[in-house]
């Protein structure tokens, strides 16, 4: 499904991806996770080309990211995405929000658009919030309808850019069982969290990343009962302490 | 202070309506120019933050050169070569009155650089993400920037742009310059022609005055109501 073949990126001489390669199966769920700075958020949103790199090659289902002629916009349509901040539009509805590129992108016609919002947003348990702004929900409550906005699209995958990390804590599982719920359907998934218990009973497989490099690749079972490198052993130890 | 000056204010009753038409010209340049200053002005603020560079360097000369120039000069200017310009390209008969259109045009084409310097900082007012978010939705650039970005800028920018319209609506009196009655053309004209000159323009001001006075008390207002909303 997604395929990623020696990737390098840099701002000028700052190295930020250095070789990278990996690949998520169809149905396969991964967790990308390392110290800040390691650039596995940069990673990420190199897959559906908001980032661009310089070296290397990424394809999706298929389709080259890094090939100039590949329609950005056609592939990033079925590339589901969610931000860490969320980044619903405030300045519209929550059904609006979810209508928006259906109809834009898709061109759905308005009805087919609110129908299907409206269905994952009952999914996501928001469904009575429809006509509220945003600025009216809870950080959780934004998250979940930031996933349902991306599922509206029928996307092939689901790339999460550290979807809980500016949530208040009691608002983390509400997002956490979301994304389960969605793994276990079998959707393929690729997420930068630092959560390591969704990893856990959620992921298939985990990548560490630290300053630009993959560090680690391995089946989750390999990944936290035997990190190889001595630069994972430590992550972990610092963030399983608690 | 004015000495033995008698004030008569008998010639404004009877010049109502010469006024008021002066009035309406200047209504009508500053609508023209509001609308097709936010037109051209945000598309000018979107060259300026394009990374095409040559794009952006001939935005920021054109905002510069409109910026650094006094309106009264390019009014004059617009005053002397656009009626010309007209002239040949629309095949007017020489002596055509297009001094409306000429001040219009001049208007526009000036007010546009403050405008795009407005909305070029409310475009930078919409956090990053926002288009990330527009983008990674499969929205192409001018889908995004049409419905994610601008209505946020515009939201953001409202006061400063009415605000911008009423210092637009004072500076549409300079256009005297070209002899066009609008509403202190006319005051002047009434003045001068029944020698009540410090009348006409002072009744001039008043109106002026109570006209910007209340629209900028309805920014406040409007400002006001978005801060608490």
């Amino acid at each position: 499904m997604i395929t990623i073949d020696k990737v390098s990126k840099h701002y000028g001489n700052f190295q930020v991806l250095t070789d990278c390669s990996t690949h998520v199966n169809k149905g396969e769920v991964v967790v990308v996770c390392g110290p800040s700075g390691s650039g596995k958020s940069t990673l990420i949103k190199c897959v559906n080309g908001l980032e661009p790199f310089q070296q290397g090659d990424i394809h999706v289902n298929g389709t080259s990211v890094g090939a100039a002629k590949t329609n950005l916009s056609k592939l990033r349509a079925h590339v589901g995405m969610v931000f860490q901040h969320f980044e619903l539009f405030p300045h519209m509805t929550i059904r609006d929000n979810l209508s928006l590129a259906q109809i834009k992108v898709l061109k759905r016609d308005k009805d087919e658009a609110a129908e299907k919002g409206i269905y994952f947003l009952d999914r996501v348990g928001l469904k009575a919030h429809a006509h509220k702004f945003p600025g009216q929900l809870s950080g959780g409550q934004q998250q979940r309808v930031a996933i349902a906005r991306a599922l509206a699209m029928d996307p092939i995958c689901m790339l999460f850019d550290e979807p809980t990390s500016a949530l208040d804590p009691e608002m983390i599982n509400e997002v956490l069982d979301v994304m389960t719920e969605l793994a276990q359907e079998g959707m393929t998934m690729m997420c930068v969290t630092h959560e390591m218990g969704f990893a856990k009973r959620v992921a298939h497989r985990v990548i560490f990343m630290d300053h630009g490099k993959i560090v680690e690749d391995d089946n989750k079972e390999a990944f936290f009962a035997n990190p190889r490198s001595e630069r994972a052993q430590q992550f972990l130890a610092k963030i399983l302490q608690h | 202070m004015f000495g033995s000056y008698e004030f008569d204010w008998s010639s404004i009753p009877g010049s109502l309506t010469f006024l008021g038409q002066g009035l309406m010209v200047s209504l009508e340049i500053t609508a023209l120019a509001i609308v097709s200053g936010i037109v051209w002005g945000t598309l000018l603020a979107m060259a300026r933050l394009s990374s095409i560079k040559p794009l952006a360097w001939a935005a920021a000369a054109y905002v510069n050169l409109f910026r650094a120039i006094p309106l009264v000069m390019v009014l004059l200017w617009f005053f002397l070569i656009v009626p010309k310009f007209l002239e040949s390209f629309l095949g007017l008969p020489p002596g055509s009155d297009v001094r409306l259109a000429s001040a219009m045009i001049g208007f526009a084409l000036f007010e546009s650089a403050y405008y795009a310097e407005i909305i070029r900082a409310g475009i930078q007012s919409v956090p990053k993400g926002q288009l990330a978010a527009a983008h990674a939705l499969g929205m192409s650039y001018p889908q995004a920037m049409l419905h994610v970005v601008l209505p946020q800028a515009f939201r953001n920018m409202v006061p400063l742009l009415l605000t911008q319209a009423i210092i637009l609506f004072q500076d549409t009196s300079l256009v005297y310059v070209s002899a066009l009655a609008d509403f202190f053309g006319a005051a002047y004209k009434v003045g001068d022609r029944d020698g009540r000159l410090v009348e006409l323009v002072l009744f001039a001001g008043a109106v002026y005055f109570v006209l910007c006075f209340a629209a900028s008390q309805a920014v406040r207002y409007y400002q006001k109501r978005l801060q608490t909303a």
